[in-house]
C-alpha cells in the first residue's frame, strides 16, 4: 500500500503508522458510509443484471413507446423515458460507462503523471526542460474549453476516447506533484547510498525512488475520482461525450432537459445517482487523504 | 520585479504556441469540408466560386503553412474571417463584454459568499454554522453544476419567475443573477473552506493571543488582526479561480443562453467555422494566462515575505 511512501517524509516507524491509519478511518463515518456506497456504484457497474431485475423491468432496452415519458407506475418504481423503456434499470445500467471511464481515465493519468513525473525530476535538465513546458501547455488551457473542442473534432464517441481526452488535461496536474515529490526523493541520502554502491539507473528508479514518492500522486489520484465522473457528464450532457445509444447518466440528462416540465422524473433520478455517485467517491478521496496526508489538507 | 516579469511573459510564448497550435490542428482536422458546410448541405457550387473561396480561407494551403499564416495574422491584430463573411474580431468584440459581466457577477457571489461563510464557520469551530458550511460546501463540490444550473432555472425562473431565466434582454445585473450564482458555485466551496482554515490558523497565532491578553476587544481582534491577516491565501486563491471561471462560462453560456464568448464556441463547432473556435479559443487562452500572471504578481505585493526573483 501507499502507506509505506510516506515513511520518507515521517520519522515514525512504520508498523505503528499503518496500524494507525486503520483505527484513524474506521473512527470516520464519512468512510464507512462513502466506501459502503461506492462499492454499491462498483457492483452496479460490474454486475446490472443482478440490481436491475428487482423491479421486474431489468432489461434497458425493451421499450415500448406506448410508454414514453410516463412517471413511476407499479414495478416501474422511477418511471418511463422517452423511448418508453423502464428508467430504473437504464439508471442501474448507466452507472457502467462512469465507473468505467472513471477506472479508464484515473489508470490513465496516473500512469502517464508518473512516467513523466518521475523521468522529469530524476533526471532534470533538459528532459524536465521539456516535459515541464508541455505540461505548462496544458495549463495554460481552460480544460473544459480544451476538451469540448478535442472531442468535437473526434468521429468516435465512446468510453475509451472521452477517457483519452481527460487523461489528456488531467495528467498534468498529478504530473507536477510527482515530480516534485521525485525531486525530494532524489535527493536522499539513500538514493545516493545506493547509486554509491553501483546500483543500475533503472532498479534505483523502480526500488527506490518511486515507491518513497508514489504517496502524495496517489493522494490526488484518489482526490480527483469524483471529478472524473463529474467531467464526463457535463461533456456527455453538452453533447460532446457519450452518444445515444450508449446507456449513461449524461445521456439521460441531455435528453430529459427538453422534456422537463413535461417528464421531471427523467432529469430528478439520473441526477440523484450521479450526485451520489460522485458524492461518495469525494468524500472517499477525502477521508483516504486525511488519514494519509494530513498535511496535503 | 521587472525581470520577473519579463522572464514569465517570455515563458507565455511557448506556452501561447503550444496552444493555439493544439486548437488550431485539432479543429482543422475536423471531418467534413467547411466550404460545403458554408454552401448548405444540398447546394452544388461552381468550381470556380469553390477555388476563389478555398483561396480566400487558404484551404488549399497545407496544414502547417496556414498555422503559419494564422500567427503572422495574429501578430498584426487579425484574427481572420469567419466563414459566415464576418470578422472574427468583429464576433469578439460583440460577444467579449457578457462574458466579462457573467464572470465577474459570478466573481463578486464567489467572493463575498465565500469569504463570510468561511468566517462564520472558522469563528466558532464545531458550532453550527461551521458544521453547515463544511457540509453544504461537500455536498455543492458533489453535485454536478449542470443539474444545480437546471434547478435553479426551473425552480427560480419558471416556477417562482423571480429571475430572467435566459437571455440577455434584462440587462446587467438582472440577467446575470441567475447564471452568475450557479457559476459561482462552482468556485465557492473552495474559497469558504480555504477562508475557514485560515481564520483558524490565524486564531491560533501568538499575535492574536496578545491583542487578545493586552484587553482589546474581541470584535476588533476579530477584524484587525485575524480576518485581515486571514483573507492573504484567500486573495491569491480568488485571483486563480478568476481563470477557472472563465472556463466555466463555457458551460453556464450554453445552457443560459448567454450570447458571450464561450457560446461562440458552441455555435461554431458544428458549423465547421475554424476561425472563430481558433480565434475565440486563442483570445481565452490568452486571458487565462495573463489572469494568472497577475495573480502571482498580486500575491507578491501583498505579502512580501514572498520574493518573486
Amino acid at each position: 500500500m501507499a502507506s509505506s511512501t510516506l515513511v520518507s517524509a515521517s520519522t515514525e516507524p512504520r508498523p505503528a503508522r499503518r496500524s494507525g491509519l486503520w483505527r484513524e478511518l474506521r473512527r470516520r463515518p464519512a468512510f464507512a458510509v462513502s466506501s459502503v456506497l461506492a462499492l454499491l456504484v462498483c457492483a452496479m457497474a460490474a454486475v446490472p443484471q443482478a440490481f436491475a431485475g428487482w423491479f421486474g423491468g431489468g432489461d434497458p432496452r425493451r421499450c415500448d413507446l406506448a410508454n414514453s415519458g410516463l412517471p413511476p407506475a407499479q414495478g416501474h418504481p422511477f418511471g418511463f423515458d422517452i423511448q418508453g423503456c423502464d428508467l430504473y434499470s437504464n439508471v442501474v445500467y448507466g452507472a457502467r460507462s462512469s465507473v468505467l471511464i472513471a477506472v479508464l481515465a484515473t489508470a490513465g493519468m496516473l500512469l502517464v503523471a508518473v512516467v513523466l513525473g518521475s523521468l522529469a525530476g530524476y533526471f532534470r535538465g533538459w528532459v524536465d526542460t521539456l516535459i515541464s513546458r508541455i505540461m505548462d501547455v496544458f495549463f495554460g488551457f481552460p480544460a473544459l474549453v480544451g476538451m469540448i473542442v478535442i472531442l468535437q473534432t473526434l468521429n468516435v464517441h465512446n468510453e475509451l476516447t472521452v477517457s483519452t481526452v481527460l487523461i489528456l488535461f488531467g495528467w498534468p496536474a498529478l504530473a507536477r506533484v510527482m515530480r516534485g515529490s521525485v525531486l525530494a526523493t532524489a535527493g536522499s541520502e539513500y538514493i545516493a547510498a545506493a547509486r554509491g554502491v553501483g546500483a543500475s539507473t533503472p532498479r534505483i528508479l523502480l526500488r527506490h525512488v518511486l515507491p518513497n514518492s508514489l504517496g502524495p500522486v496517489a493522494v490526488l489520484t484518489g482526490l480527483s475520482v469524483g471529478g472524473v465522473i463529474a467531467s464526463e457528464s457535463a461533456l456527455t450532457f453538452l453533447g460532446v461525450g457519450l452518444r445515444t445509444p450508449a446507456i449513461s447518466w449524461g445521456v439521460q440528462l441531455n435528453t430529459a432537459q427538453q422534456y422537463f416540465t413535461s417528464a421531471p422524473h427523467l432529469l430528478i433520478f439520473p441526477s440523484i445517482f450521479l450526485t451520489v455517485t460522485v458524492l461518495s467517491f469525494v468524500l472517499l478521496g477525502d477521508a483516504l487523504r486525511d488519514a494519509f496526508d494530513p498535511r496535503l489538507r | 520585479m521587472g525581470r520577473y516579469v519579463l522572464r514569465r511573459l517570455l515563458v507565455a510564448v511557448p506556452v501561447l504556441l503550444g496552444t493555439t497550435f493544439i486548437i488550431y490542428m485539432a479543429v482543422y482536422a475536423l471531418p467534413g469540408d467547411p466550404i460545403q458546410a458554408l454552401a448548405g448541405p444540398n447546394r452544388v457550387l461552381s468550381p470556380s466560386v469553390e477555388q476563389a473561396l478555398r483561396e480566400q480561407y487558404h484551404l488549399d494551403e497545407p496544414l502547417l503553412v496556414r498555422y503559419g499564416l494564422y500567427l503572422a495574422g495574429l501578430l498584426t491584430g487579425d484574427l481572420g474571417t469567419s466563414l459566415t463573411g464576418r470578422p472574427v474580431s468583429e464576433i469578439i468584440g460583440a460577444s467579449w463584454p457578457i462574458t466579462v459581466q457573467l464572470g465577474v457577477t459570478a466573481w463578486l457571489f464567489m467572493a463575498v459568499m465565500g469569504v463570510l461563510l468561511g468566517a462564520a464557520a472558522g469563528l466558532r469551530r464545531g458550532g453550527p454554522a461551521d458544521v453547515a458550511v463544511l457540509g453544504g460546501t461537500t455536498l455543492i463540490m458533489g453535485v454536478p453544476f449542470f443539474v444545480v444550473a437546471y434547478v435553479a432555472q426551473i425552480v427560480l425562473g419558471v416556477n417562482l419567475g423571480w429571475l430572467p431565466v435566459s437571455g440577455t434582454e434584462a440587462g446587467w445585473p438582472l440577467a446575470y443573477v441567475l447564471p452568475g450564482l450557479v457559476l459561482a458555485l462552482y468556485g465557492l466551496p473552495q474559497v469558504a473552506r480555504l477562508t475557514r482554515t485560515s481564520v483558524l490558523d490565524n486564531l491560533a497565532a501568538d499575535h492574536v493571543g496578545t491583542a487578545t491578553a493586552k484587553g482589546l476587544p474581541r470584535r476588533a481582534v476579530v477584524i484587525r488582526h485575524v480576518l485581515r491577516n486571514s483573507l492573504i491565501p484567500v486573495v491569491s486563491l480568488l485571483g486563480v479561480s478568476l481563470g477557472y471561471l472563465l472556463s466555466g462560462t463555457v458551460l453556464i453560456e450554453g445552457i443560459f443562453n448567454l450570447p458571450g464568448l464561450g457560446y461562440q464556441i458552441f455555435t461554431a463547432i458544428p458549423q465547421h467555422d475554424g476561425p472563430v473556435v481558433v480565434g475565440v479559443g486563442t483570445l481565452l487562452v490568452l486571458v487565462f494566462l495573463l489572469v494568472n500572471l497577475m495573480v502571482d504578481l498580486l500575491y507578491g505585493i501583498l505579502d512580501p515575505r514572498i520574493r518573486l526573483d
